[in-house]
């Protein structure tokens, strides 16, 4: 197995009385694509959120290379550069073109050259086909579109792993595609990914390994095909079982 | 109505504005520095000063701008005797009622932008301090403007006040006029039309910068 990237350790989450996460612990290896999936509400947004220290954590510890991940610690921005995010919504800048959505951090926190930053932006761009919007407004570009750029803003940081917040979950079904391709795409070339979503097929088809939470801790984890064909604990039979649908035409027909 | 007064009064009338907008326009250049640093306390919710700007706020909202003059005018003097003279004490009345009005509108800009957008830009690795300059602040302006340009139009207005502490801007020539030669309707006509050519400018510019802004920032 390749080296481990990142470390959570024992942690726990809690708001105020609400046990979010209790004692959670797992390994991402580098190259590795981790699949969370669960019940809503279960702490997969906030065990990601936990990751690059937008939430804080009550125990435990997280460490991505080695190194302690602390929202108060000095060299936070730092570590958070190895950590790339994508939410929900976007959350583009919306006060800046596509272009300057992307290379703002580059050229600001990392100090990096303009035209460097420009010239892989357009590239980045390019590879997930929306070069002819690097000069539009978030505004201006669909869900699908906002989202692509949200995914290549991140990878323009050059970061060690990518986190994905249910990145599909505010698209139109025709938009899911095209963002679930993108991180098809990344997944083969080797990037470390950590993916929360209600994507099942999806989850199936890029997962390296399943984890399965509900009520703040891992109920089961592994291979996604003995996952999602023989899940072993009953908690996860039964959330599977909420996506199948059974047909209720054959019920009408018998009635008749 | 005498048209031959009101022509003969120009001059006095151009007077009187000039002092209307050098006392206004310092009065808000003093109350955009002090509502901005007054916002970010509140926003930082920084220990001990926060409650002297929310104090400082609501005293500042909740008391006549005529009886702030008279503090600052009568009462420093006889206080710290330091003997100012009456433009000045003006501008710093001004300034500091409008700095409690600034700070409110400011922070609620910062309050608009959408916590998320902070966390967006930490994520990318940069510091609190350049998510704020780069894109908290520019978002929290263009939320800010319309209250913004309404404040500039009240501050401007609240000058008339100025008046009753000698200051001899707009209202103080109107008064004067009315009481040495009873050209009562004649120097009140003139005091409504300079008052409007301060303002409306203000108020024309200010609405074409918020569509601009707003076009540029969110594009409604």
């Amino acid at each position: 197995m390749a080296e481990t990237l990142l470390t959570i350790d024992n942690i726990r989450k809690t708001y105020g009385d609400n046990l979010i996460l209790d004692g959670l612990s797992f390994d991402v290896h580098k190259g590795e694509v981790i699949v969370i999936i669960g019940p809503s509400g279960c702490g997969k947004s906030t065990l990601l959120r936990c990751i690059n220290a937008l939430e804080p954590i009550q125990g435990g510890e997280i460490r991505i290379d080695g190194e302690l991940i602390d929202g108060n610690s000095r060299n936070i921005a730092q570590i958070r550069q190895k950590i790339g995010m994508v939410f929900q919504n976007y959350e583009l800048f919306p006060h800046k073109t596509v272009l300057q959505n992307i290379i703002l951090a580059p050229v600001k926190v990392q100090k990096r050259n303009k035209e460097d930053a420009v010239k892989e932006a357009e590239q980045l761009l390019d590879r997930v086909g929306l070069l002819d919007k690097k000069d539009s407004y978030p505004r201006q570009l669909s869900g699908g579109q906002k989202q692509r750029v949200a995914i290549v803003r991140a990878l323009c940081m050059h970061p060690e792993i990518m986190l994905f917040d249910e990145v599909t979950a505010a698209l139109d079904p025709e938009m899911v595609r095209e963002v679930l391709d993108t991180m098809l795409e990344l997944a083969k070339n080797g990037s470390t990914m950590l993916i929360v979503t209600h994507e099942m097929n999806f989850a199936r088809a890029i997962a390296d390994r399943v984890i399965f939470l509900d009520g703040g801790e891992i109920v089961e984890e592994g291979d996604p095909e003995e996952f999602f064909s023989q899940p072993k604990t009953e908690r996860a039979q039964k959330f599977l079982h909420t996506f199948e649908y059974e047909s209720v035409k054959h019920h009408e027909h018998k009635e008749d | 109505m005498d048209w031959d007064v009101i022509v003969s009064y120009l001059p006095l009338y151009k007077d009187g504005m000039l002092i209307t907008l050098y006392t206004g326009w310092m009065g808000i250049l003093i109350s955009i520095v002090l509502g901005f640093l007054a916002a970010l306390v509140l926003y930082y919710k920084i220990p001990v000063l926060k409650s002297f700007v929310r104090a400082y706020i609501e005293i500042f909202r909740n008391t006549p701008l005529l009886i702030q003059l008279f503090f600052i005018y009568y009462g420093i003097p006889k206080l710290f005797g330091i003997v100012t003279n009456e433009m000045t004490c003006g501008i710093i009345g001004l300034g500091l009622l409008g700095g409690a009005y600034m700070a409110e509108t400011f922070r609620s800009g910062i309050e608009a932008v959408d916590k998320i957008q902070m966390e967006s830009a930490v994520s990318l690795g940069m510091t609190r301090r350049q998510a704020m300059r780069y894109i908290v602040l520019p978002q929290a302006i263009t939320y800010s403007v319309p209250a913004f340009v309404a404040n500039l139009i009240f501050l401007l207005k609240e000058t008339s006040v100025f008046s009753c502490i000698s200051i001899m801007e707009l209202m103080f020539t109107a008064k004067d006029r009315i009481a040495v030669s009873s050209t009562t309707v004649e120097s009140l006509f003139l005091v409504v039309v300079f008052y409007l050519i301060v303002l409306l400018p203000v108020s024309i510019i200010g609405s074409i910068v918020e569509r601009r802004l707003r076009y540029a920032s969110f594009g409604d």
